[in-house]
């Protein structure tokens, strides 16, 4: 799903020698008694694009605006290129913004609103002119210099402000939500367009945003943020396929989460008997969890194997009837009832136009590999 | 009539009567011969013969307007007081405004209400507190000499002074009402763009905030302008005998000259004066709403 940028097949952060470009030690942000961020800690490295994912409120703006300057951190530092940030103001630090609200200058034109921050740096007349051109150029928007920000569409000032951002070559670029404004079509264009101009620039991108699919295109690491604390964070493969956490198995994308305890606990393999399914659950891999201990098992519903007829063994095998079905085209969802109570989510690609269906109150049986289930203890 | 029609009739109506009437009667009284009679002019239409109606049109009340250097001069001082009334007005409102605007919602009203509050007495009170508060043994020059910061009282009252501060605090509520509804509309996170690309704060002020909220300072200084420049009572009571202004050369013309034609001409220079202001304070209204859109 994730698109390929250089950081991802570079990946700086499995080389313990390799120099953070943005080091985030131990910050924390208080407004009152609500810690908005609390103890984040984070290393981003040069040319990746990081995304900070997470629901509305879990303090992933707040950090996002501490990178910018925005906000000054209770306590902790920051680092960028090795130069510690701590009392910098925003007009002095480089990095650049692209805010949610993309907040272009409504009283000046395009060209004015980007060339304004090379004005302001007193750059000359000649070498703005160029950058302005070069800028409009990369994000194709060549014949709108003149217009206002209210003549544009909102997919047009969204590159507006991806270019004013950009043309100062910062360090690093902050985006708030950079696709949030536009509909679903034109966000996924978008989203391959930002990392084709991030990789031909090679600015390291920190971006906020609530949507999983988007962090999952645009990520080299996804940071999953809760309650003001980083759960987890790893390249968009390592948090779905091994999420840490039930929040996180359950915050990216949909899973079925049986909850059991450790009957069996063997370095290779462990053995979770479940009430929950009504059966056991063999996943061929060990955990580190105490004997007895209450854990869960994340089944994502695309690792479901689905049949009418009894498959060999009696592990990772339970028997459901379908209670509703959703035909998506690509793929159909079906909804399934064990006898537990416990429903069931099954996604099933259409893969045949003729396949032979299986229908609503159908007794099936469901099953997946040893190896699908991730067994989260906390 | 329509329903519609009398909605729309009525207005017209009422400015036909209150205003496009009396400014006829103005204008026609500006061009008549003064006389010893109730009222003081002479008619301007006059049957000479059984058949003959004369119309006789009287320019000399506007040929002695400019003779006489009293009327220039008053019309020169109304409008760099007015003038220097709305830059005092500014330079304290457009603070106050700001101040406003970014006030926590709560706050903010609280603070609107005390802009408004004074307009729940008559102005004339307020002036006449001014009186108290400005002479020569009033509040402001007992509290300094108890304090031992002046031996003798300050001459403040019936000096220009005094009339500045009886204008400025007058008409303060005229301009930051419409500057504070401008600045309302101002989204602040434009100046954190604006300090993310490299701008101090009084540069993000200087760069976004002043040239976007240009319209209300127009429309505000209008407010406050235009009235000033016909400004009466504030110079009478404040201002003393030596403060000249049109508006009270124009009551002294009317009521203790009784010379009505000076007077009414007097009148419709100030008019004719204060049109173009008013048209261009219109056209900024009109970008105004049109830029609300």
């Amino acid at each position: 799903m994730s698109a390929s940028s250089a950081a991802l097949k570079a990946q700086p952060w499995k080389d313990p020698t390799a120099r953070p470009y943005v080091q985030v030690e131990r910050i924390c942000k208080s407004f009152g008694d609500f810690k908005a961020v609390d103890d984040v800690s984070l290393k981003i490295y040069k040319g990746e694009i990081f995304c900070l994912l997470g629901a509305s409120g879990c303090g992933k703006t707040t950090l996002l605006r501490m990178l910018g300057g925005f906000e000054t951190p209770t306590s902790g530092k920051i680092f960028i290129d090795g130069e510690d940030m701590t009392g910098v103001p925003p007009y002095e630090r480089p990095v650049n913004m692209m805010f949610q609200s993309y907040a272009l200058f409504p009283h000046m034109t395009v060209e004015q609103n980007v060339a304004f921050g090379l004005k302001q740096d007193r750059v000359p007349k000649t070498e703005i002119r160029e950058r302005v051109a070069a800028m409009l150029d990369l994000v194709k928007l060549n014949g709108f210099a003149q217009r206002k920000p209210q003549q544009l569409s909102g997919g047009q000032r969204q590159r507006v402000a991806l270019a004013r951002s950009l043309v100062k070559r910062p360090k690093l670029l902050l985006l708030d939500e950079p696709l949030g404004a536009l509909d679903k079509k034109l966000r996924e264009h978008t989203q391959f367009e930002l990392i084709s101009i991030q990789d031909k620039l090679g600015v390291t991108f920190v971006v906020v945003t609530h949507d999983q699919e988007e962090a999952m295109t645009l990520a080299s690491r996804i940071g999953v943020m809760n309650h003001g604390e980083i759960v987890q964070a790893g390249t968009p493969s390592e948090i779905y396929e091994f999420p840490s956490s039930k929040f996180v198995a359950d915050f990216i994308g949909s899973v079925n989460m049986f909850e059991g305890k450790l009957i069996e606990d063997e370095p290779e393999y462990v053995r979770i008997g479940s009430d929950e399914l009504g059966g056991i659950i063999y996943v061929s891999h060990g955990i580190s969890a105490p004997p007895e201990a209450v854990v869960w098992a994340a089944v994502r519903p695309e690792k479901i194997f689905m049949s009418t007829a009894a498959p060999a063994g009696t592990d990772n095998v339970v028997r459901g009837a379908v209670q509703d079905i959703a035909y998506l085209g690509d793929l159909s969802i079906y909804i399934v009832k064990l006898p537990t109570g416990k429903v069931v989510r099954v996604t099933q690609p259409n893969t045949s136009r003729h396949a032979e269906a299986i229908g609503w109150d159908q007794e099936v049986y469901l099953s997946w590999d040893a190896s699908s289930p991730v067994v989260v203890t906390r | 009539m329509s329903g519609r029609g009398l909605v729309v009739a009525l207005p017209f109506v009422w400015l036909l009567l209150f205003f496009v009437v009396p400014f006829v009667i103005v204008l026609k009284i500006s061009f008549s011969d003064v006389d010893l009679a109730i009222p003081p002019y002479k008619p301007l239409l006059d049957w000479v013969g059984k058949h003959t109606l004369a119309i006789k049109l009287n320019f000399d009340n506007y040929a002695f307007l400019f003779t006489d250097s009293l009327y220039l001069r008053a019309f020169w001082n109304s409008i760099k007081v007015a003038f220097f009334s709305t830059v005092l007005c500014l330079c304290i409102g457009y603070p106050m405004a700001y101040g406003i605007a970014r006030a926590r919602p709560h706050t903010r009203n609280v603070l609107l209400l005390l802009v408004i509050l004074p307009f729940w007495t008559s102005l004339l009170l307020r002036v006449y507190a001014w009186i108290g508060l400005m002479k020569a043994n009033g509040v402001i020059n007992n509290v300094l000499m108890s304090l031992g910061v002046i031996h003798d009282p300050l001459t403040m009252l019936y000096t220009p002074f005094a009339m500045y501060v009886g204008i400025v605090y007058s008409y303060l509520p005229f301009l930051i009402l419409p500057l504070y509804a401008n600045l309302e509309k101002m989204d602040w996170q434009l100046l954190e763009a604006a300090q993310d690309l490299g701008c101090r704060p009084w540069q993000a002020f200087y760069k976004i905030t002043l040239p976007l909220s240009r319209n209300g300072i127009l429309a505000g200084s209008m407010l406050v302008f235009i009235p000033a420049t016909g400004e009466f009572v504030i110079p009478a009571l404040l201002g003393g005998p030596n403060a000249l202004m049109i508006g009270r050369v124009l009551w002294d013309e009317f009521f203790a000259n009784r010379a009505w034609p000076v007077a009414s001409a007097v009148a419709i220079l100030m008019l004719i004066l204060l049109v173009p202001f008013m048209m261009w304070y219109q056209s900024v209204q009109a970008r105004e709403s049109a830029g609300a859109r």
